[in-house]
């Protein structure tokens, strides 16, 4: 095994640059002759447009030209689609509205885009955009809560009642009779919050199209560089395919908010072509707050039947999903095949019946953010899983611990197929690194401390790596979900490795090059990894969905295995050994039982001179690709415990203690899978006590756009957090991956409030737990109830 | 236009810029420093942190003409004489960075944290990161690298 090989904390090869300031994020290019690009956005959360006058902002110092959505319908654009199409239970087809690149008729959130101003210099364009006079007509705001009350305003005519699909999962029927026979049933109702991705890159692009070759570059803030193009070319029509080539090169994170296909670098790609000259747009943080996809945003109503031992009999769930103004890139599928088909958690439950009303309000688009419908579907299952523990007198370890799946492969009743999993072992090891069995002493010392000390648990199970292609497809997918990798090597021996999936903070430059020197022998700065380039990568499906690991990665391996097995059939015949009795080990292709050996170079040259084997039985060269489907997702599960202090005086809850045991099989680099879980914790907590999307019920406005009034999670809000890994292999893949990136953020939201609501001994407290709302809580529990 | 001038990172620099244009502006744009980063318009990130004079300043709410005849030093130039400064080395060695988008600022504050706070401990390393927004590492392995590299500066 290399030094650097499979599960060893490798330090990463990208931090060079980043920590000495030489990162290359799209903000930071500049095109020879550019001109900068602001967005005339809409003030109203809903409003028809009854005319713009751009003659000021035309005459504006340094304009080059601005655009309207006439402009944009002129060329013949289209909008921008929705890559997954759900059915409603009558097997209707959702009522997907039209998401026009620059709106004409009606603006339907705020910051929805009215106009592209391009101008010399970002300070011209922005007070030209200033100048541009929209004459507009305001129509009341719809909300999530509102949005289906009769007599509430249409966001789209396509969508009456501003339903976009009714769809169901599972038996309803068989459902229908668990609870009939049920000895306790317990019922919860909760709201998953909106939350704001602000990956700290705001999004930014560049559009430079070249006439002398009629062909577009697009660099842009993406974390799948391919599907922008796709989406470009084939449905809006901004290009043929094989005539764009999109770069996402450094990016500043995405936690799923740069998957999507917005307006602003569809714009910039479309105008460079007709005013001639480079665009480039970047984001202030603002503008991201108003316009990026936003995430979560349920209301749900959940029911557990269990019999007279604790045992769960059934489940059934009712959301109502807010899909906000558009359909964006994905949204459809995050509220339905990503959140019903996780709602048996770790558990055997017999039968399970989900409904999920998505509704169109006048809000920023809602698509996937970290965990994208698993953490909905966890909330669902562990608190009330909690619930049922605290209503019926049950331990909540040991609720859990009689209800687990305990064989495997286990089929839920919500279409997944769990391969393997160890969650006893998970509990266990959590149980014995938060000292469980202590908590009891710590509580009554906080107490004596006037501290209220809660303890809340979470064993989540999430799916990754979304696959089969034909199965997501048979579901709405309008992709495959498979991976590219392509592997050079050169005759020198040096390895290029093309890969389609994008790194925007995981890390792949090096644990993909730890694959390939576990397997090649080579030192890792004999290994580059190149993605996020559609000019250098044919094609692939990018990052998202913790799918890197177990489908990029996966596609590495097979490719890795044609190379291989081409070059032990060159160095056998260099050699004149048998093929079999050839074998590579550190870097040498060694004859079995014998002292002859070449080294990796010396056959990688002689691959491409072509000398001393025989060309007409093997291709001259080495170079292979390998397109990588799984045959199932990938099932991280794992146990959260988390442990707080409330000031009854301030309402302030501190995290004491946060442990977090997790199953992601074979892990590459644990340093770097620490890191990912470090994030997704920080994020799911940040979801539990402090962030929040709040869009004024009246006017629609976004109340908390910016940072000083949308509280992100800070340094000092956070102890350090215990991790541990309990393992098990993952047979669907050839590494027997799973998948690190979201599980933080699925895992955490509920052991938090499980722990504030056992703190206080109250059944619910709404995300994020504040310090006004924990407060609150207290002085209504405080206050005797009326008799 | 009135003109600045300052040392950057040792070297001289002069140019026009308008009253109202931001040290991190006339560093990105017109110096083509790229690697100090604007995160946010409300100066609650701290992805613009650069040294004015030795002390960490946010560049994003700093104009231009006020670090006029200043000492400013960037990311691009902390590593001095190319070898990395002992925070850098210790982003790297306890993964202290992602996206690597915060990171800038996130060392140009830990290096003056460390200079004013020789007795660092975690409860004041996270207390004095106040004003840095990471999204990706979830802190834990900023702390730690911030404490290695004051122990190691210390020692
Ligand atoms: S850019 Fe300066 S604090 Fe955010
Ligand atoms: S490393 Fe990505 S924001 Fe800090």
């Amino acid at each position: 095994m290399s030094e650097w090989g499979i599960g060893k904390p490798v330090r990463r090869r990208e931090d060079d640059r980043f920590i000495r300031g030489r990162g290359q994020y799209t903000d930071d290019i500049n095109r020879p002759n550019q001109t900068h690009a602001v967005f005339v956005r809409s003030p109203h959360a809903h409003a028809l447009i009854r005319s713009i006058d751009l003659e000021e902002a035309n005459a504006a110092p340094g304009v080059v030209a601005v655009f309207t959505g006439k402009d944009v319908a002129e060329d013949g654009l289209a909008g921008l689609i929705c890559g997954w199409t759900v059915h409603s239970k009558d097997g209707s087809e959702m009522k997907a509205g039209g998401h026009p690149i620059l709106a004409a008729e009606k603006v339907r959130y705020v910051g929805d885009h009215v106009a592209l101003v391009i101008a010399e210099t970002k300070a011209q364009a922005l007070a030209a955009a200033d100048l541009v006079l929209v004459d507009y007509e305001p129509l009341p705001a719809v909300s999530l809560k509102n949005s289906t009350e009769p007599g509430s305003a249409q966001v789209h005519e396509e969508a009456p009642g501003n339903l976009c699909f009714e769809w169901e999962l599972g038996d309803k029927t068989a459902t229908e009779e668990a609870f009939s026979k049920a000895a306790r049933t317990v019922s919860i109702d909760l709201a998953n919050n909106r939350l704001v991705p602000n990956a700290m890159e705001p999004r930014a692009a560049i559009g430079d199209y070249d006439a002398g070759r009629d062909e577009y570059t697009l660099w842009t803030t993406s974390q799948n560089p391919h599907v922008a193009r796709l989406v470009l070319s084939a449905f809006v029509g901004v290009a043929p395919e094989h005539k764009l080539r999109v770069i996402a090169p450094d990016v500043g994170g995405g936690f799923g908010s740069k998957i999507f296909i917005y307006p602003e670098e569809t714009a910039c790609a479309w105008a460079s072509k007709k005013i001639g000259r480079p665009i480039k747009w970047t984001a202030d943080r603002s503008e991201a707050f108003l316009a990026d996809a936003h995430g979560r945003d349920h209301l749900s109503h959940a029911e557990l039947a269990l019999d007279e031992d604790g045992k769960f009999l059934g489940l059934k769930v009712k959301t109502k999903a807010n899909l906000g103004a558009y359909l964006s890139t994905f949204s459809a599928a995050v509220p339905t095949y990503l959140y019903g088909t996780l709602l048996s958690g770790q558990y055997d439950i017999p039968a399970i019946y989900v409904e999920v009303d998505g509704v169109y309000t006048t809000t920023s688009p809602v698509d996937a953010y970290r965990g994208a419908g698993r953490p909905e579907a966890t909330y669902i299952v562990e608190r009330i899983v909690e619930t049922a523990a605290r209503e019926n007198g049950f331990d909540p370890a040991e609720i859990r611990r009689m209800n687990f799946v305990k064989t495997f492969p286990h089929q839920t009743p919500v279409i997944m197929n769990y391969d393997i999993g160890d969650f006893e072992a998970s509990l266990d090891k959590a149980l014995e690194v938060a000292d469980y069995a202590g908590f009891p002493d710590r509580k009554e010392e906080a107490a004596k401390r006037g501290k209220l000390r809660g303890i809340g648990f979470s064993t989540y199970i999430e799916a990754c790596g979304i696959a089969p292609s034909a199965a997501v497809g048979s579901l709405g997918a309008g992709v495959g979900l498979w991976e590219s990798a392509e592997v050079q090597v050169a005759p020198t021996g040096k390895i290029e490795v093309f890969t389609g999936s994008h790194s925007h903070g995981q890390g792949h430059e090096t644990t993909f090059a730890q694959l390939v020197s576990e397997r090649t022998g080579l030192p890792l700065e004999d290994i580059e990894i190149i993605h996020g380039d559609t000019g250098r990568v044919q094609f692939g499906m990018g990052t998202y969905g913790s799918r890197s690991g177990a489908v990029g990665m996966s596609a590495i391996f097979k490719a890795i295995d044609k190379v291989e097995a081409k070059a032990r059939k060159i160095a056998a015949q260099l050699m004149e050994a048998a093929e079999d009795d050839v074998v590579l080990e550190n870097g040498a292709f060694t004859v079995k039982g014998t002292d002859k050996s070449l080294s990796w170079p010396e056959v990688t040259l002689a691959a491409y001179t072509g000398h001393g084997f025989d060309t007409a039985e093997i291709e001259p060269g080495l170079k292979e690709s390998a397109f990588y489907d799984p045959l199932n997702f990938t099932f991280p599960s794992g146990c959260h415990i988390c442990e707080i202090e409330i000031d009854p005086e301030t309402g302030v809850t501190e995290i004491v203690n946060f442990t977090a045991i997790d199953d992601f099989g074979t892990i590459i680099n644990p340093m770097i899978v620490e890191g990912q879980v470090h994030g997704g914790l920080v994020q799911g907590i940040g979801q539990a006590l402090y962030e929040h999307g709040i869009y004024d019920e009246e006017s629609g406005q976004l109340m908390t756009g910016s940072f000083m009034d949308y509280c992100m999670p800070r340094a000092d809000n956070f102890p350090g957090f215990k991790l541990g890994f309990t393992p098990t292999v993952c047979p669907s893949n050839p590494m027997g991956m799973k998948g690190c990136g979201e599980a933080g953020a699925i895992g955490s939201p509920p052991a938090v409030i499980n722990a504030i609501t056992d703190a206080l001994g109250i059944k619910d407290i709404p995300m994020p737990a504040t310090p006004a709302r924990v407060w609150a809580a207290i002085q209504n529990s405080a206050t005797p109830k009326a008799a | 236009m009135p003109v600045v001038t300052m040392t950057v990172n040792g070297k001289s620099v002069s140019g026009e810029v308008e009253g109202r244009t931001l040290l991190v502006n006339f560093i990105r744009d017109q110096l083509n420093l790229t690697g100090t980063h604007v995160g946010c318009d409300t100066s609650q990130c701290g992805a613009c942190v650069v040294h004015i004079d030795g002390k960490a300043v946010k560049s994003c709410a700093t104009l231009a003409l006020q670090a006029d005849g200043a000492e400013v030093t960037t990311i691009e130039g902390l590593a001095a004489g190319g070898d990395l400064h002992p925070v850098q080395r210790a982003f790297k060695e306890h993964h202290g960075l992602q996206c690597g988008f915060c990171t800038p600022g996130m060392i140009m504050t830990a290096v003056d944290m460390i200079r004013r706070k020789p007795e660092l401990d975690e409860k004041t390393v996270r207390e004095e990161l106040e004003g840095n927004l990471c999204r990706c590492t979830g802190y834990h392995n900023i702390v730690k690298a911030i404490l290695a590299a004051s122990e190691e500066m210390r020692a």
